[in-house]
């Protein structure tokens, strides 16, 4: 195919999103459920590009991933980071009925679809549970019963997004499987694993390489990056692991 | 970049980023000063002993360089601004390596066989830039960032290197650059990123 043959693709254009509902997921982290009227659908795993316009003009533009499963109301869910520009706005002072736009979606990469086969292994650093959650919310709604795991690791547990929701999705569906780390405060009794995600927590919560499981990964990038290697070391093929890196390099 | 109707104003928002810096920020990108990683899936393993560097004409091999080899190429150092799909932007980055000119005639060539290239890395990645974006100082294959040896969460030990362009084009763990005749769209420009992308345009996505 040459470039001359190829449709011309049709321009992502920004649009008006109001917010509908604010839902408090954790001390640092909201969800915007969004009315976007003309928002032509998503698939899990897609992300937008957001931008807020001041009074004067400036504006700032961040990417964050879609939450809501495809068919539900547009939602993002932003953790707010104390000298974040964007977060801090998005997860702090806006309020019902504030508008800002957004563009997409975006991605055709990071992506699940119900015609994905083989298990499903998730691993979730903090927010990079967004995009995953709209997996769950997806796989969920198809009514998919192939088996499937998350692994989400959160700081404490009063860090821990979509709870709630979890117990109840991993209650329904008894293929599903949600597995908590915590790595900085546990609660009394605590019987989730207690550190970061490593080789040993990636092979016992996992599936096996021959079983041939999609995995997606997201999240800060050094729980990316360790995450990944190690799930290579235990033999998962390169082009099966999906990433999606969010946070700073830390360096 | 114009919009047809005036944005909503975002009530409340006022950012921060309106800096002394912003005629070399393009439209949509706010400043870093860490390094963030973007990489569609998990780092490889850099394996010096087996890397080798080839540059084709479709299919036909110009020329082939062992870790040692490439090394002893002549070096170029450039101080550049890069530009990330996802709006950062990182000023006067530091990188040595072989400008693509200094490969083209390490090959023997006086100029690019073909108008098109596909960039090949290991996992499997590709992108595409037209061969004219290379030439001429604009784009060279980095071994060094900041003085020390490519780390391989960024690329290491070899990325392409065209700041120019939007930094997806500038492909991590690079290892070789086949001249087309036609444009073949590489990975993200088959997943619904623009097939040139100038960041000064804003040309992010398919259609911008
Ligand atoms: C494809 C994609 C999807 C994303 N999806 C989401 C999402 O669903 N939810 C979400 O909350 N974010 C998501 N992000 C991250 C988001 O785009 C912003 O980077 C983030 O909100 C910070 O922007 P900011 O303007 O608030 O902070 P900035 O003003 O850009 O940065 C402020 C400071 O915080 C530091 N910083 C940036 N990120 C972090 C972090 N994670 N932890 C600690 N320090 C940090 C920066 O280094 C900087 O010093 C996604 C990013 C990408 C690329």
């Amino acid at each position: 195919m040459t470039a001359t043959d190829a449709p011309a693709p049709a321009r992502l254009r920004w649009m008006t999103a109001t917010a509908r509902d604010i839902i408090d997921e954790t001390p640092r982290v909201r969800t915007l459920v969004l009315d976007v009227p003309e928002w032509p659908g998503h698939k899990a795993g897609q992300h937008v590009d957001v931008r807020l316009t001041a009074d004067d003009g400036y504006q700032a533009q961040r990417s964050y991933s879609i939450a809501s499963a495809p068919g539900a109301a547009l939602a993002l869910t932003v953790e707010r980071l104390e000298d974040g520009e964007v977060s801090f706005y998005l997860a702090g002072d806006l309020r019902v009925g504030d508008r800002f736009e957004l563009r997409g979606p975006i991605g055709g990469y990071f992506v699940w679809t119900a015609a994905l086969e083989g298990p499903l292994f998730l691993v979730a650093g903090g927010s990079g549970v967004v995009p995953l959650m709209a997996m769950l919310r997806a796989r969920a709604d198809a009514a998919v019963r192939t088996p499937a795991v998350l692994l989400y690791s959160s700081r404490s547990e009063a860090d821990i997004i979509y709870r709630a929701e979890l117990e109840r999705l991993a209650a329904e569906d008894a293929a599903l499987k949600v597995v908590h780390t915590l790595t900085r405060a546990q609660p009394s009794g605590w019987n989730g694993f207690s550190r970061r995600v490593d080789r040993a927590m990636l092979e016992e919560v996992g599936f096996a390489p021959d079983t041939r499981p999609r995995i997606f990964v997201c999240g800060p990038t050094p729980m990316v990056e360790a995450a990944a290697s190690s799930l290579r070391a235990l033999g998962h093929a390169a082009n099966l692991i999906k990433t999606e890196r969010f946070g700073p390099s830390g360096r | 970049m114009t919009t047809m109707t005036e944005p909503p104003i975002s009530r409340g928002f006022r950012g921060r980023g309106r800096g002394d810096q912003s005629a070399r920020v393009p439209p949509g990108q706010h400043l870093v000063t860490d390094f963030p990683v973007l990489s569609a899936g998990p780092t490889p393993e850099p394996d010096l002993s087996g890397w080798r560097f080839t540059l084709e004409d479709g299919d036909t091999p110009l020329g082939a360089w062992s870790w040692a080899e490439f090394n002893a190429l002549p070096q170029t150092d450039v101080v550049v601004d890069i530009h990330c799909v996802t709006t950062w932007s990182k000023l006067d980055t530091e990188w040595r390596g072989v400008s693509f000119d200094t490969l083209l005639e390490a090959a023997g060539l006086s100029e690019p066989p073909g108008p098109f290239t596909l960039i090949h890395c290991d996992g499997g990645y590709t992108t595409n830039v037209p061969s004219e974006d290379l030439v001429d100082g604009k784009a060279m294959v980095a071994t060094l960032y900041d003085g020390e040896a490519l780390h391989p969460e960024h690329g290491g030990p070899a990325r392409l290197l065209v700041p120019h362009l939007y930094f997806w084009k500038s492909a991590k763990w690079v290892r070789r650059i086949q001249f087309l005749d036609e444009e073949q769209p590489g990975f993200w420009e088959e997943n619904g990123y623009h097939i040139y992308g100038d960041p000064w345009r804003e040309q992010r996505y398919d259609g911008d």
